[in-house]
């Protein structure tokens, strides 16, 4: 049978604010354990939660950027378990009335189409800690730090039908919140984590399938595969005629394999109701406008003006436009560097391929736009070669030099394009090349082509490397065909 | 000395008749000599009450004291503070030592008052009669068989001995008043917002409210100039100037217009009761106030919506006493469950439990409608009915509770007469207004108290009617054998 598969997330996202969303510890990562955790964030008793203007600005931002109605009375409820990193029993969280409702978010698909994937709402609430289940002889660490860090969860409606739709999704909600500055899109800190709600269906039915969520996704790959992985393992029930078990499950993304966590008979009652201790929030039009006036250009409207100002590709300003700080760096690049094109191509090509490489944040690069820019500045008047300027690349890169111009003087790297200076090289070489001259000019076209490498490397070699291949090529082509 | 009020220990201190510490030391000496009748005390704090009368003296000397400065006073254990255990009057917080001051008691603090120690109360604020205390149950001056009321039982009891002179107390169903009014004491539950719950254990959030309690209205005014004000940790008070109460105790009450609800007069009134509040009624019409019966419709529902929407907040604000951070740990636990469920069992006593149990049943998925959000309907419409009454008057006047103060172990089996204790003060905590009680007589030689609920923000209108009516009465001053 043909099935359809039917995707949902939702998503959370820690909020960048530089405190908790109801109490003043910092929200810094990687602190030593229960280092930022205050006496409100323990819970202590007769202790209460004032909430973190910043935590609704930050959300209504992101409310104004997916073209969604903000909800203009704001209510906190609580959500009742116990586990031991929630410290009071409950988690302060909106239910009934989310500061963010329906909005939509357009998504670009590898075949070049594009989508609009519908918000059901977005909803403030708080983090919880972290249980830390090693090094502690068989008991459990509780750790603190992260318990009411601002977060928002997007709640999308079931509007994706692949993996790579819900991927896609995945990483324009990134590029949204990176832009809008409300998250630092750490993934590998946990910054945004993904729940996915799978079903499927037979082609052609309009009922949805019964569904599964699988929850805490942190990575785009292992959601991509954790997709797959459900995709197929309801695929084989279905095909084997049984049935799923609505109920939420947990992925191994090391072991590509996936284990219940509960049923929906063994699912809480969370026994939600309006939290008491805060009052309901009401949002006027001086704050929205205020958030409004806030909003920096977002990535579909900075990709048509990357398009549009540096003359980039559709796939170039897409890949740019996406990540802010990306955006930012190429910017300054092209800015320094005068070339559009090729600021783009040193961006995307050998500084993300390093970042990559070394799984670093483009703010943790040891090189900047400017340095970039001012490489581009001397491959683009020929000044270096693109051999030269990796290898000057890669002295910024280490630390080896912070001038452009400078290092490519201590390395020997100037290019040559004298041309008369070159044409005596190309003349000291063909000297001794007679047999060579000849078997090119008898060559047909698509042999000289070939040929031309053998005088290309004596003259490279003779010029230590410094002569401007280009020059050589049009020097040496005059030569040997007149 | 100790029976003096705080506005003369205040003015004593002032002139130099006595010293903090002297004083202090007199009121430690009396609880040391005679607490083991009441048990009004959970901790008393001789060492830092000293340390603090001495700064306070020295202060004075330096003439920077407020009306305050060294003045003697006890807080309800509900109030944390800092380096001085904080019970609630449970096993679960036996050895809880706050590191952090409630705004209250920092606002004491800041005032210069010298706390003498923790009073006695019904765990984390649950009972009417200070029996639920895990620390044991105080006893009424007035009766060495008789409750003092709950759940600010021991701060009633205290100020009625005259083991202190005032003390702060919290009520979320009449927890000031129900025992003021049994001690035969001055008690004020303000607006709902008027002074920081910050901490302050919650019982049920939308509901407590602390207050305060002394023999005098002027000293529950000297009180509440302390406690009331914005508090930016608390983001469910007001922000809303405090005036000095003190200053308008002397206005004359002629034209005050005082309400009589007839549902508070009904027939579970002894008549013995009904006659001494409305003795004390008539003489505010000597003093200029005229009295009309108003009507409060719904005044049959309080209870009922109270017992859901209280248990309903308190089981989600007690999860936090989870064994985890602090507090009660059972011994040896075998797992996380176990963890929870011992420490839970063997930590609260029965109320508690029961609240729990309650609270959790009635925000459960099937019932939260049928429950939580009818008896939230209930609230608005109880509080409209408030509203209405308080626009044909200035204040409702009432009897504080159905009975004189009732013998030891007479209602603990019976949960529902414990509660029934609440009927007249209820209300008052849903609509979220300010009520006070004040000493109106004696039943069979014990007090009884009158209400006078005011309009949202009336605390001093409340004060200023108390303190006229001590200026001609001295039921305030009695003193138990």
């Amino acid at each position: 049978m043909q099935w359809d598969v039917v995707i949902g997330l939702e998503i959370h996202v820690q909020l960048a604010t530089n405190s908790k969303i109801f109490s003043g510890s910092s929200t810094a990562y990687g602190a030593e354990p229960n280092t930022q955790a205050n006496a409100v964030d323990l819970a202590m008793p007769g202790t209460l939660p004032v909430p973190n203007e910043g935590a609704f600005r930050d959300a209504v931002m992101f409310g104004l950027a997916i073209d969604a109605e903000i909800g203009r009375r704001s209510v906190f409820e609580r959500k009742n378990y116990f586990y031991p990193d929630l410290p009071k029993g409950y988690q302060t969280t909106q239910l009934e009335q989310p500061i963010v409702g329906p909005g939509h978010v357009e998504i670009d698909l590898p075949d070049g189409s594009s989508k609009t994937i519908r918000i059901h709402h977005a909803h403030l609430e708080e983090d919880a800690g972290k249980s830390l289940h090693e090094d502690f002889h068989g008991m459990s660490g509780i750790d603190l730090n992260r318990a009411g860090t601002p977060l928002i969860e997007v709640v999308t409606e079931p509007d994706m039908r692949s993996a790579e739709e819900a991927v896609a999704f995945a990483k324009k909600l990134h590029s949204l919140v990176t832009s809008l500055g409300i998250c630092d899109g750490d993934m590998s800190q946990g910054s945004m984590r993904f729940d996915v709600n799978i079903s499927l269906r037979p082609k052609g039915q309009e009922a949805f399938g019964t569904r599964t969520e699988t929850k805490n996704l942190n990575s785009f790959r292992f959601m991509e595969q954790a997709i797959a992985h459900e995709v197929e393992r309801q695929m084989d029930i279905l095909e084997d005629g049984g049935e799923i078990i609505q109920e939420t499950r947990l992925y191994n993304g090391d072991r590509d394999e996936s284990r219940s966590m509960r049923s929906k008979e063994e699912a809480n009652d969370y026994r939600y109701f309006p939290c008491p201790d805060l009052l309901p929030v009401e949002i006027d039009d001086s704050f929205i406008d205020d958030c409004r006036s806030r909003l920096p250009e977002l990535p579909d409207a900075r990709k048509a003006r990357f398009k549009e100002q540096y003359g980039l590709n559709d796939y170039d300003a897409g890949l740019l436009s996406g990540d802010a700080r990306l955006a930012a760096f190429f910017e300054e690049v092209a800015e320094h560097g005068k070339d559009a094109k090729l600021a783009a191509n040193w961006t995307l090509g050998e500084f993300s391929g390093r970042l990559n490489a070394e799984d670093k944040a483009i703010n943790d690069a040891p090189i900047s736009g400017a340095q970039l820019g001012n490489l581009i500045v001397r491959i683009a008047d020929d000044s270096v070669s693109s051999a030269g300027a990796k290898k000057v690349f890669e002295a910024l890169w280490s630390g080896d030099g912070d001038n452009v111009d400078a290092i490519i003087e201590a390395k020997g790297l100037k290019q040559v394009s004298d041309t008369g200076e070159l044409e005596k090289l190309v003349d000291d070489v063909l000297a001794g090349m007679a047999d060579q001259i000849q078997q090119y000019r008898e060559a047909d076209d698509k042999k000289r082509k070939k040929l031309m490498g053998g005088f290309m490397g004596p003259l490279m070699k003779a010029s230590k490397g410094q002569g401007n291949p280009k020059l050589f090529t049009e020097i040496l082509k005059k030569k040997l065909e007149d | 000395m100790h029976n003096k009020s705080v506005a003369e220990l205040s003015r004593a201190l002032a002139s130099g008749e006595v010293s903090s510490v002297e004083l202090t030391q007199h009121f430690l000496d009396r609880i040391q000599q005679q607490d083991s009748q009441y048990n009004s005390f959970i901790t008393v704090c001789e060492e830092n009450a000293l340390a603090d009368a001495r700064q306070a003296d020295e202060l004075r000397s330096q003439g920077k004291a407020t009306p305050w400065t060294g003045v003697p006073f006890a807080h309800k254990d509900i109030f944390c503070t800092n380096g001085v255990r904080t019970t609630c009057g449970s096993k679960m917080l036996e050895n809880f030592v706050p590191p952090y001051d409630a705004t209250v008691t920092a606002n004491f603090r800041q005032a210069g008052a010298v706390c003498l120690g923790k009073t006695n109360m019904d765990e984390f604020a649950m009972g009417s009669s200070n029996e639920s205390s895990y620390f044991g149950a105080a006893t009424n001056p007035w009766g060495s068989n008789r409750v003092p009321g709950g759940s600010s039982g021991g701060s009633a009891a205290a100020v009625a001995a005259r083991l202190t002179p005032a003390a702060t107390a919290t009520d979320t169903g009449g927890s000031i008043r129900q025992p003021a009014a049994l001690c035969g004491i001055t008690g004020l539950k303000p607006t709902y917002g008027r002074v920081s719950r910050y901490g302050m254990i919650a019982f049920a959030s939308s509901l407590d409210q602390g207050g305060t309690m002394a023999r005098t209205a002027e000293d529950n005014a000297l009180m509440l100039n302390v406690m009331a004000g914005f508090d930016a940790k608390d983001s469910t008070s007001i922000d809303r100037e405090v005036p000095d109460y003190t200053a308008t105790l002397n206005e004359p009450l002629k034209g005050l217009k005082i309400g009589l609800p007839k549902e508070y007069f009904s027939d579970q009134l002894s008549p013995a009761m009904e006659q001494t509040v409305r003795n004390a009624i008539a003489e505010y019409e000597k003093l200029g106030a005229t009295v009309k019966e108003v009507s409060l419709p719904n005044a049959n529902l309080a209870i009922a919506a109270y017992y859901v929407i209280a248990p309903a907040e308190a089981s989600a604000n007690l999860s936090r006493f989870d064994g985890v951070r602090y507090g009660y740990r059972c011994d040896d636990p075998k797992d996380l469950m176990d963890l929870y469920t011992r420490t839970r069992e063997e930590g609260f006593g029965d109320e508690v439990k029961r609240r729990i149990m309650v609270g959790t049943y009635a925000l459960s998925a099937g019932y939260f409608d049928a429950y939580y959000l009818k008896a939230q309907k209930v609230r608005r419409l109880i509080q409209q009915d408030f509203v209405n009454a308080l626009k044909e008057v200035d204040v409702l006047m009432s009897p504080t509770c159905p009975s004189p103060a009732f013998v030891k172990g007479e209602k603990t089996n019976d949960p529902v007469q414990m509660y029934l204790e609440d009927i007249f003060t209820i209300a008052v905590n849903l609509a979220g207004l300010p009520a006070l009680s004040l000493p109106a007589g004696f039943v069979d030689g014990l007090p009884v108290g009158l209400q006078v609920i005011g309009d949202y923000f009336a605390e001093a209108r409340l004060l200023n009617a108390a303190h006229q009516y001590q200026q001609v009465t001295d039921w305030h001053q009695r003193t138990p054998e």
